[in-house]
C-alpha cells in the first residue's frame, strides 16, 4: 500500500465523528431538564435507575440529532456553520448516520422502558419520531414557525423525566413542557438577528428572511410576554413554592425587559452597537431556563428539610 | 528497521475500536446494574423465583396442599 493510497482514505471516522453525530451540546440542555423532571417528581426512583434514565434521555436525544443530520446532509453542505459535520465532510456515509440513528433510538427506548416504564418509553419514541420526521422532514423546509415546532421536540425531556419516576403525565410535567416550549422561539430568534446565517442559500425558511427582522422582533416579544404566565403558573403546582416564584417573577422582569429593548430597536441601531440588545436577550434566554429549573429542583431539596413549597412556608395545605 | 507504518487511518480505527470496547463495556454494567437494583428491591426471592430454574416453593407448597386435599 502506497501513500498515495493511503491518503485517499483518510476519510475514513473516528470514534469522535459518530460522537459528533448526536449533537452533544444540545444534549447538555436535554440532560439538565430531564434531570429535573426526575428530581422534582414525588416519587423516588434507585440513583442508578435515575442515572440510566437519564442516559437513555440523552442517548435518544442523540439519535435523533443523528437522523436530523442524515436528512440534512444535503443542506448541512452548503452552510459555513455546518459544512464540518461528519456527513457534508466526507467522514460518514449518510447510511451509517441513519443505521447509527435507528439503532439507538431502539435501544434508549427500549432500555428507558426495562429501566423505568411504558409510558417513559413511549414519550421518548414520540420526541424522537416528532423531532426526526415531522419536524426534519416534514416542517423544517416549509414554515418560516420551524423553530416553534422544533421546540416541542426539546420541551418533552422534563416530561420523560417526570413520567421516569411516577409513570404518569401531569399539570406539573406539562406545565414543565410548556415552559420550554414557550422559551424556544425567543432565544433562538434572539439569535438569528445577530448571527448573520445562509439559511437563505439552503433555501430553509427562517422568519428574519422570509418576514423580515422587524417581524422577528414582535414574534420575539409575544412570546417573551406570553411565557410569563406559564412560568408563574408553574410555581402555584405541587412542585413549585416561594422560592421558585421568586426566581421565576425576577427571571421573567429580567427577560421581558431585555426583550422589549429588542422590540423598540431597528436595524441601523442594532448595527450601530453590533446587536449588543440583540446578544444580551440571547444571553438571558440561557439564565432563564437554568435558572427556572434550579429553582424546581432547589424547592425539592428544600422538601427535604420541610421547607419546600407553599406548605413549608405556612401558605395553604 | 522496524517494518511499521503508522498513518492517521490506524489511529482514528483505533479510537473507533477502543470507543466501541467502552460503549460495550458500559452496556453491560447498566444491564448487570439494572438486574442488581430490579432484583434488591423485592426483598422476598420468591417473588422472582419464577424467572430462575430453582425449585418454585409457592408452587410445591401448592402442589402439597392440593395433594393433601385429593387425599381420602
Amino acid at each position: 500500500m502506497t501513500h498515495a493510497s493511503l491518503d485517499t482514505e483518510v476519510r475514513e471516522a473516528g470514534f469522535g465523528d459518530y460522537v459528533e453525530l448526536l449533537k452533544p451540546r444540545v444534549m447538555s440542555l436535554v440532560v439538565f431538564t430531564a434531570l429535573a423532571g426526575l428530581l422534582v417528581a414525588p416519587a423516588n426512583l434507585h440513583p442508578f435507575e435515575m442515572l440510566v434514565a437519564i442516559l437513555c434521555i440523552a442517548v435518544g436525544a442523540g439519535a435523533s440529532g443523528a437522523l436530523n443530520m442524515w436528512w440534512d446532509a444535503d443542506i448541512d453542505v452548503l452552510m459555513k456553520r455546518t459544512r464540518n459535520r461528519p456527513i457534508p465532510a466526507g467522514r460518514i456515509e449518510p447510511g451509517e448516520a441513519l443505521a447509527l440513528g435507528v439503532a439507538l433510538s431502539g435501544f434508549a427506548v427500549v432500555m428507558l422502558w426495562l429501566d423505568t416504564n411504558l409510558l417513559a418509553a413511549g414519550l421518548l419514541a414520540l420526541t424522537i419520531f416528532y423531532y426526526a420526521v415531522i419536524y426534519t422532514i416534514w416542517l423544517k423546509r416549509v414554515t418560516p414557525q420551524n423553530i416553534v415546532i422544533g421546540g416541542v421536540a426539546g420541551s418533552f425531556p422534563p416530561m420523560i423525566g417526570w413520567a421516569a419516576a411516577t409513570g404518569t403525565v401531569s399539570i406539573e410535567s406539562i406545565l414543565m413542557f410548556a415552559v420550554i416550549f414557550m422559551w424556544t422561539p425567543a432565544h433562538f430568534w434572539a439569535l438569528a438577528l445577530f448571527v448573520k446565517s445562509d439559511y437563505g442559500d439552503a433555501k430553509v425558511p427562517m422568519l428574519t428572511e422570509t418576514h423580515g427582522r422587524r417581524s422577528t422582533r414582535n414574534h420575539i416579544l409575544a412570546y417573551a410576554v406570553l411565557q410569563v404566565p406559564v412560568a408563574v403558573a408553574l410555581g402555584f403546582t405541587s412542585i413549585g413554592g416561594p422560592l421558585y416564584m421568586a426566581v421565576a417573577v425576577a427571571v421573567n422582569l429580567w427577560f421581558l425587559a431585555a426583550c422589549i429593548r429588542v422590540w423598540r430597536r431597528d436595524e441601523a441601531q442594532a448595527e450601530a452597537d453590533r446587536y449588543a440588545a440583540e446578544k444580551r436577550a440571547f444571553v438571558i434566554s440561557l439564565y432563564y431556563l437554568f435558572l427556572h429549573f434550579s429553582a424546581l429542583i432547589a424547592e425539592r431539596v428544600l422538601g427535604i428539610w420541610g421547607w419546600g413549597g407553599w406548605s413549608g412556608w405556612g401558605f395553604g395545605g | 528497521m522496524a517494518i511499521y507504518v503508522e498513518h492517521e487511518l490506524h489511529a482514528r480505527r483505533r479510537s473507533r475500536n477502543l470507543g466501541m470496547l467502552a460503549v460495550l463495556l458500559a452496556f453491560v454494567a447498566i444491564v448487570f446494574g439494572m438486574t442488581i437494583v430490579k432484583l434488591a428491591r423485592t426483598g422476598d426471592p420468591s417473588a422472582f423465583e419464577g424467572f430462575d430454574h430453582d425449585i418454585r416453593y409457592g408452587l410445591a407448597a401448592e402442589a402439597e396442599r392440593a395433594a393433601g386435599e385429593d387425599t381420602p
